[in-house]
């Protein structure tokens, strides 16, 4: 049990405290920094999907007035390390996937360098590329471990067996789509090399991640690496890890020395630099009894990985843990393309595994008769089922009833198309959430009375968006028995204590449960009454019990979609959630985060989808015109609630992260509603409107 | 951005001078031009600004007509009154397409000549016989959701992502253009070109062809109109269909009827044959398929985009519907 904060300041809504900067303009992104006559980078992408430079001519370019240096394979500086091929940039002759980095452009504008970029001749000597993922591929593989550390595959009881003997049984397969984190300000890095020394201007999930990963990398003492990054416009995962950009911007700053180097990745860019959520194949086994009690539950997932660097997104992982049932098993197979390395986008794992889980769920539910909800309230499990630890909190529950109860769901007729309202039918469908409580180790901070009497929080936390700014400066105040306007809260900066990545909604639960620490520690040593100068730095106390509690959030999502009967048009009316996550340090920020992650389940439910195509191994819509993504018409009325949760085992906050949770199940309640109003069951991502046309 | 000249014009016949003597391009509103030559799909010597010739009027002529300016702004026709009042159709077109803010500059000439926004036109790593003539077709075999369904050619399956073009088409709109020979007015209908093996030219204008305003008849009293566009997100996103109709209905016959079909070909599809049908007979939905099988017998559907075939007829019957009845 954790010694819990006495709320003040936490479960206050002050606004963000970067707020007022960012609407006019003034708060500095990577892209804004202010340095001396910049030189500015521009990539030039490999347009095969698989082959050999054979040669870089880049007379022409360099002719162009303006131009300063073209990096290629031939001339690029060696890095110290290309252990991770994704970073190894313009370090062998090899094309390894479309879009790929084959050279790129150093230029006194913009403008220049991205003219010289079209000039640069490169000559590919082209190989046959494999780009297609199937679940009948003949070379599919079971990775080591898959991502977060979770087992490839598990097994527990007869699941054949048990499905032989259910009376009621649902074996399907779902598919979601191939998926492009959009962070709207794109990855930006500006790179200034002074003595050997590196500064870092970057658009990051993670300054010491990013720091320790350019290191590395390059050959450097992290210590002789600063990276800053005090805004950053979006990430979703896509910043978590230091990608190309980074790499290439300290490699091109080498080549002009003096002289500092912008590069922002072009819209285009990011379909193929940056990461992405793998498309996932899902064959879902469940049975139950006549009852509706889960006797199976059994998860295959096939997924793509790049040939390159294995990504394996752990997409059954949250079947593992969410119904009871006695005979269950999980795998993942992975097939390594000529493609994108994939990454981490929102809930890696959660997202895409929850649509194919939640929606046979609905689909097991509806065979035996039994309601949705209720089906999933009698599947409550008293422990997680596969490890049989007992959950620090479990509100799931509870989440259900009062979501029902706000929703109306109770007035529902559970028989498909049995509403229509003009020339709409309408239905409504629920699904469950759920994402882990994730604490990362290796954070520390530093707490400071300062000359005005306030204290000083020093700590390289990111601030991708979610609030960063404010909320850990609240977790701070209660921790110092202080006002909010008593902190002065300093992070986004490698200059600052230790700090792990803005990945896993692990953010306040690490770096508070660190400024906890440090705050404690501070008031141990030097009291009530501080001097000036006072100062302490603390790292993140080693979590004894940490082992004893399955820590997880819950929540339960309601839709109600209406489908036009002419058209088949699909629009989301209404979402609701409810979720379980802890204490909520600021519910103004937290209502962002979670309607916003509700929003991007919309997004992935009725429009999401990189359109690969197979023959040139790149995707196609790549930019906004043509990936969709919700539009403010598509998305009337997303609320989103939380109940009051106690979790003393979390952390010292009693948080649980909010920043993923919201995208989790969103897209099977409305695939869930779809079907409640159409009687057409879509078990392929998104729920394009040919799907329910006559 | 390859670096080109920039041309202020401050007449009419100055700008068509121009033009006629280098490889020039006409600005307007730039809304889809800047992101092409961005792009590397359309790389001008000079590019002639438009926007100084006054040419943005709308104004009502003597047959009861509109002539509206080829700089007219699209968010300022949508709520003209005169537009508000007698062509719904077209107010509503213009809503329906592009964003607020893309609205606010994108321009009467400009929305008509804007070019198709096929994936492969538009990414100069792939070949495209409209971008570069000979390289061959990439969204046959390729992705094809967006794409024609009827008038398509093997060389071209390319869609005009217009919708003011669709109801344009539909009010028989007539184009006034200004070229190097003088002033001729071309039907709209007449103005985009079918594919066929010149997918690279899109309309009949020549490169000096400057459109100066765009004229509208007057409509016959009790006509009615209206435009309805599907598509795969509720706003700012290109139709996979349109529908424009204008129709007449006296005693329960159809007295006058004119269809345009949006997103479906290489221009804005004036339904003929669904008009043969319609016009002299009964408004009923038994005609009303019978006009739009009649239309679309001719369809050929790629691997994506069947589903435009239902989708076409569903949205036709049922704007012929909505408007017969004169529920909305």
């Amino acid at each position: 049990m954790t010694d819990l904060l006495r709320p003040h300041v936490l479960g206050a809504s002050p606004a963000r405290v970067e707020g007022a900067a960012k609407v006019t303009g003034t708060a500095l992104y990577a892209g804004d920094q202010r340095v001396t006559d910049p030189a500015y980078l521009h990539l030039v992408q490999a347009e095969v999907a698989r082959g050999r430079v054979t040669s870089v001519d880049a007379e022409a370019a360099l002719a162009l007035d303006g131009v300063l240096a073209v990096l290629t394979p031939d001339n690029a500086p060696r890095l110290a390390s290309t252990d991770d091929a994704e970073l190894a940039v313009l370090q062998s002759h090899d094309v390894d996937f479309r879009g790929q980095v084959v050279a790129a452009v150093v230029a006194r504008t913009p403008e220049i360098a991205r003219q010289a970029g079209a000039l640069v001749d490169v000559r590919i000597d082209e190989a046959p590329h494999d780009v297609h993922l199937g679940a009948d591929r003949d070379d599919l593989y079971a990775p080591e471990e898959v991502n977060a550390g979770a087992e490839t595959d598990t097994s527990q009881g007869d699941v054949d067996a048990a499905m032989a003997e259910a009376p009621f049984t649902v074996d399907h397969t779902y598919t979601t789509a191939w998926y492009n984190n959009n962070p709207m300000e794109p990855h930006t890095t500006t790179a200034l090399w002074s003595d050997g020394d590196l500064v870092l201007h970057d658009s990051t999930q993670g300054v010491h991640p990013t720091r320790d990963t350019a290191a590395e990398v390059l050959g450097l003492d992290p210590e002789r690496v600063r990276v800053v990054s005090p805004h950053v416009g979006g990430g979703f995962g896509s910043k978590g890890t230091a990608h190309v950009n980074v790499i290439i911007t300290a490699l091109a700053a080498k080549a002009v020395p003096g002289t500092p180097v912008k590069l922002a990745l072009t819209r285009q860019q990011m379909f193929s630099l940056v990461g992405y959520r793998t498309p996932t194949i899902q064959r879902v086994r469940l049975g139950c009894d006549e009852g509706g009690w889960l006797r199976a539950v059994a998860v295959d997932v096939v997924e793509q990985t790049s040939r390159i660097k294995e990504y394996a997104e752990q997409t059954a992982v949250p079947s593992r843990m969410m119904y009871a049932a006695p005979h269950r098993s999980t795998t993942h197979r992975l097939a390594a393309l000529d493609v994108p390395v994939p990454s981490w986008m929102r809930a890696p794992g959660e997202c895409p595994g929850m649509f194919a889980l939640e929606s046979a769920v609905d689909e097991l539910a509806i065979a035996c008769g039994v309601d949705p909800v209720e089906f999933r309230v009698r599947n409550e499990p008293e422990v997680e089922p596969e490890s049989g630890k007992p959950f620090s909190s479990r509100n799931l529950v509870a989440c259900l009833r009062e979501g029902a109860r706000r929703f109306g769901w109770d007035d529902r007729d559970p028989a498909p198309r049995s509403r229509r309202e003009s020339d709409w039918l309408v239905g409504t469908g629920v699904a469950s959430s759920t994402y882990p409580v994730n604490k990362m180790p290796g954070s520390a901070a530093t707490v400071r009375r300062t000359v005005d009497g306030r204290f000083r929080v020093e700590i390289g936390a990111a601030d991708i968006g979610t609030g960063t700014w404010t909320s850990l400066a609240q977790v701070a105040a209660d921790a110092l028995g202080v006002e909010f306007a008593d902190v002065e809260l300093r992070i986004g900066d490698t200059d600052l204590p230790k700090a792990t990545v803005a990945g896993g909604s692990s953010g306040i639960t690490s770096w508070g449960s660190t400024v906890v620490a440090a705050a404690r520690e501070f008031r141990a040593k030097f009291g009530d009454d501080p001097d000036e100068g006072d100062e302490l730095t603390a790292t993140m106390p080693e979590d004894d019990a940490s082992d004893e509690y399955a820590k997880h959030a819950f929540g339960a999502q309601f839709a109600e979609v209406r489908v036009h009967v002419d058209t088949g048009e699909v629009r989301v009316s209404r979402l609701l959630g409810v979720f379980a996550v802890g204490r909520v340090v600021n519910p103004r920020l937290a209502r962002s985060q979670l309607v916003g992650g509700m929003t991007m389940g919309l997004s992935m439910a009725l429009h999401e989808r990189s359109v690969l195509d197979e023959r040139f191994g790149h995707v196609v819509n790549h930019d906004f015109a043509e990936y969709h993504i919700a539009a403010n018409a598509d998305v009337p009325r997303v609320e989103a609630l939380w109940i009051d949760e106690h979790d003393p085992h979390v952390n010292p906050m009693g948080t649980k992260g909010i920043g993923e949770i919201g995208i989790v199940g969103t897209a099977a309640a409305i695939a869930n509603a779809a079907h409640h109003a159409t009687g057409v069951r879509v078990r392929d991502l998104p729920l394009t409107l040919d799907h329910f046309l006559s | 951005m390859i670096p080109f000249d920039y041309h202020r014009a401050t007449d009419v016949a100055g700008a068509v001078a121009t033009a006629d003597a280098r490889e020039a391009v006409f600005l307007a509103g730039g809304t889809n031009l800047v992101d092409r030559m961005k792009l590397g799909v359309t790389s001008p010597d000079v590019v002639v600004d438009i926007g100084g010739l006054a040419l943005d009027g709308v104004e009502e002529l003597p047959d009861g007509g509109l002539r509206i300016g080829a700089t007219a702004r699209n968010s300022d026709l949508a709520a003209h009154p005169v537009v508000l009042r007698d062509y719904p159709v077209l107010a509503r077109a213009l809503l329906s397409g592009a964003s607020g803010q893309l609205r606010n500059l994108a321009t009467t000439g400009g929305n008509l000549l804007q070019r198709t926004r096929c994936s492969y036109f538009q990414d100069v790593s792939t070949p495209c016989n409209k971008r570069e003539p000979g390289t061959g077709c990439s969204a046959i075999g390729g992705y094809n959701r967006q794409h024609a369904v009827l008038g398509a050619s093997e060389q071209c399956v390319a869609t005009h992502p217009s919708d003011m073009a669709v109801a344009m088409a539909a009010l028989d709109a007539r184009v006034v253009v200004r070229g190097p020979a003088g002033e001729r007015v071309v039907p709209l209908v007449d103005l985009h070109r079918l594919p066929g093996d010149e997918p690279d030219r899109d309309t009949v204008l020549t490169r000096a062809d400057l459109i100066t305003a765009v004229d509208l008849p007057p409509l016959p009293d009790g006509t009615r109109s209206l435009y309805r566009k599907v598509r795969d997100r509720a706003s700012f996103a290109f139709a996979l269909v349109s529908v424009a109709v204008v129709l007449r209905v006296d005693g329960g016959v159809v007295r006058d009827v004119r269809v345009a079909l949006g997103g479906v070909a290489h221009k804005p599809w004036r339904a003929r044959r669904a008009e043969e049908v319609l016009l002299g007979s009964p408004a009923e939905e038994e005609v009303f398929r019978r006009a739009a099988d009649a239309e679309l017998a001719a369809a050929r559907p790629l691997p994506d985009n069947g589903f435009k075939v239902p989708l076409v007829r569903n949205t036709l019957v049922s704007a012929l519907r909505d408007l017969s009845l004169g529920e909305r």
